[in-house]
C-alpha cells in the first residue's frame, strides 16, 4: 500500500514540474507554429568570392570600397622578387541603392581599365527552404583606354565589352556555400574572324568557414573550347583566404589571373598553376554605411 | 482503510490537479517588444526584435518569452549579418527565451501601475543565466503591460567580442522589454 501510495505523490509531483515547463513549451509550440519568412544572409563575405562577383552585395545606403591587389608572376624570378616588384590594382566602390539593386564602377590598372555594373537580386533564399537558392543579376561594360602601339584604329568603340551573368547561389550551412554562374560575354572587337564575338562562359564558386570569421574560398571559370582560339589562354582558377573583422573584409588571393574583370580573366588568361603563373594578392573591402534606417 | 484514506485523497488530487493547470488564467502575446542597446564614443548600437512571444501566468505569477534572435532588426544591415554570423550563432541557437515568476501583486480587476520584481532564467547562445529585474506591469483598459529594463554582457553568454572590435560594444548592454497583453477570462 506504502508503495502504491509513493506512486501517486510522485505522480503529482511530476505533474507539478510538467506544469513548469508548460509554459516555455506552449511558447515554442505556438512559435513553430507561426511561419514567418526569413531571408538567408551572409552566403559570402565580401561581394567578391575571388575574382568572380559573389551574391552579396551593399545593403541599402551603404557604400563598399573595394581595393583588389595583384602582385607580379610568381614564377618570374628573384630579379623580380618573385613577382612582389609588380602590381595590378583595381580600385571599386559599390553602392547599394535599394537592398535589392547595386550600382559598381571601377579603375583597373590592368590595360587601364575603366567599368561599371548593375546587379539585382531577383530571388533570394529562404531560412524554410520555400526558396532554395539566390539568383542575381549582373550586368556590366569595360573599357580599356591603355594606348597600343600601331593600333590607332581602337576606337572607344572596338575597346569596350559587356557582359551578363546569372548568379545562382545557395548557402548550403553556415559554413559551406556554393555559386554557379552562367556568363555571357560580347566584344565589339576580337582579334581574329575566327574568335567569337559573343562568348558563354561557367564560373563556379564557393567557401567553406573555418572559423566564425575566416573561410577558405576557391574559384574556378570554365571556358567551353572554339571560342578563343587566336590566342593562348587557360581556364582561370583562383583560391583565397577571407578574413573579416567589423566592417572590413580581407581576402588573400592566389590566382592564375592577372586581371579581375570577368571580360578579361575569362578569355585572357595565358599562364597555368602547373607552370607556377601565379598571381598572388589580396582583395580589401570596407563597407560605409551612408544612410541610417529609420 | 486508515492506509487507504492518504492514497485515495492523492489519487484524487492528482486527478484534479491537470484541470486545475488547464483552468489557469494565461495571458499572451506574440508581438512582444525586445530591444537592446550599447553606446560607445566609437558607435551606438540599437537592434530590436517586435515578434517576441510572452506569456504571463497570474495565478501562478509565472511568465515566460520566447524570441528568434534572427528577428532582431539593426539599423545597421552588416552588423545585423554580424550578430547572426559572429556572436549569437543563430544558424546553431535560433531561439532565446526567458522563464521565471515575478514577485509583487497585480490587481488584474483594476486599473492602475504595480511595481514588481522578475527573477528567471535567460536563455542565449545556448548559455542560461539567471536574472533578476524591477519591472513595472499595468493595467488599461483590459490590457497587461509588462515592461523591463536590465544589463546583460555578452561574455556572460559565451559571446566572444574580437578585440579589434572590443571598444565599438558596449561592456553592458541595456535591454529593454515590453509586452502588451490583452486581458481574457
Amino acid at each position: 500500500m506504502k508503495k502504491a501510495f509513493f506512486v501517486i505523490l510522485s505522480f503529482i509531483v511530476t505533474g507539478r514540474l510538467a506544469a513548469q515547463d508548460n509554459l516555455l513549451n506552449a511558447l515554442n509550440d505556438s512559435m513553430s507554429a507561426s511561419k514567418t519568412k526569413t531571408y538567408v544572409k551572409g552566403t559570402f563575405k565580401a561581394t567578391h568570392i575571388i575574382n568572380a562577383q559573389s551574391i552579396e552585395q551593399p545593403a541599402n545606403g551603404n557604400l563598399n570600397f573595394v581595393i583588389q591587389h595583384r602582385f607580379g608572376q610568381l614564377n618570374s624570378g628573384s630579379y623580380n622578387f618573385f613577382g612582389l616588384d609588380n602590381a595590378t590594382l583595381r580600385l571599386g566602390l559599390e553602392y547599394g541603392i535599394t537592398d535589392d539593386l547595386d550600382v559598381g564602377v571601377g579603375r583597373s590598372s590592368y590595360l587601364k581599365t575603366f567599368d561599371g555594373y548593375l546587379k539585382y537580386k531577383i530571388l533570394k533564399q529562404t531560412e524554410r527552404e520555400e526558396m532554395p537558392v539566390s539568383v542575381s543579376i549582373l550586368g556590366s561594360v569595360t573599357n580599356y583606354t591603355q594606348d597600343i602601339v600601331g593600333k590607332d584604329y581602337l576606337n572607344a568603340k572596338y575597346r569596350t565589352a559587356y557582359s551578363a551573368e546569372l548568379l545562382i547561389a545557395r548557402k548550403f550551412s553556415s559554413a559551406f556555400s556554393l555559386q554557379v554562374t552562367p556568363t555571357f560575354l560580347h566584344y565589339n572587337l576580337v582579334p581574329t574572324v575566327a574568335d567569337k564575338n559573343d562568348v558563354f562562359a561557367v564560373s563556379g564558386g564557393g567557401r567553406l568557414k573555418i572559423t566564425k570569421r575566416m573561410s577558405i574560398n576557391a574559384e574556378y571559370n570554365w571556358l567551353p573550347s572554339n571560342q578563343v582560339v587566336s590566342t593562348v589562354r587557360h581556364d582561370s582558377w583562383s583560391l583565397g583566404w577571407d578574413i573579416e573583422t567589423g566592417g572590413h573584409v580581407f581576402q588573400l588571393v592566389f590566382s592564375n589571373s592577372q586581371s579581375m574583370l570577368p571580360s578579361q580573366y575569362i578569355t585572357q588568361t595565358p599562364g597555368t598553376w602547373g607552370k607556377g603563373d601565379i598571381f598572388f594578392g589580396f582583395n580589401i573591402s570596407r563597407n560605409f554605411n551612408l544612410k541610417k534606417k529609420r | 482503510m486508515k492506509r487507504i484514506l492518504p492514497a485515495i485523497v492523492c489519487f484524487a488530487l492528482a486527478l484534479v490537479r491537470p484541470a486545475d493547470v488547464f483552468s489557469q488564467q494565461r495571458l499572451s502575446t506574440r508581438t512582444g517588444f525586445v530591444g537592446f542597446y550599447s553606446k560607445t564614443a566609437l558607435e551606438d548600437i540599437k537592434a530590436e526584435n517586435n515578434q517576441v512571444f510572452a506569456i504571463v501566468e497570474p495565478g501562478t505569477k509565472k511568465m515566460a518569452f520566447s524570441l528568434l534572435v534572427k528577428g532582431f532588426i539593426f539599423a545597421k544591415e552588416l552588423m545585423q549579418e554580424h550578430f547572426n554570423e559572429n556572436y549569437v550563432e543563430s544558424d546553431k541557437y535560433p531561439k532565446s527565451t526567458f522563464s521565471g515568476i515575478y514577485t509583487g501583486d497585480v490587481d488584474l480587476t483594476k486599473d492602475g501601475v504595480y511595481k514588481v520584481t522578475v527573477k528567471g532564467d535567460l536563455t542565449l547562445h545556448n548559455v542560461t543565466k539567471p536574472v533578476e529585474a524591477p519591472a513595472t506591469m499595468e493595467v488599461k483598459g483590459g490590457h497587461l503591460i509588462g515592461m523591463a529594463e536590465f544589463k546583460a554582457k555578452p561574455e556572460d553568454y559565451n559571446i566572444t567580442i574580437p578585440s579589434i572590435v572590443r571598444d565599438k560594444i558596449d561592456k553592458q548592454m541595456t535591454v529593454k522589454v515590453r509586452i502588451d497583453c490583452p486581458i481574457t477570462k
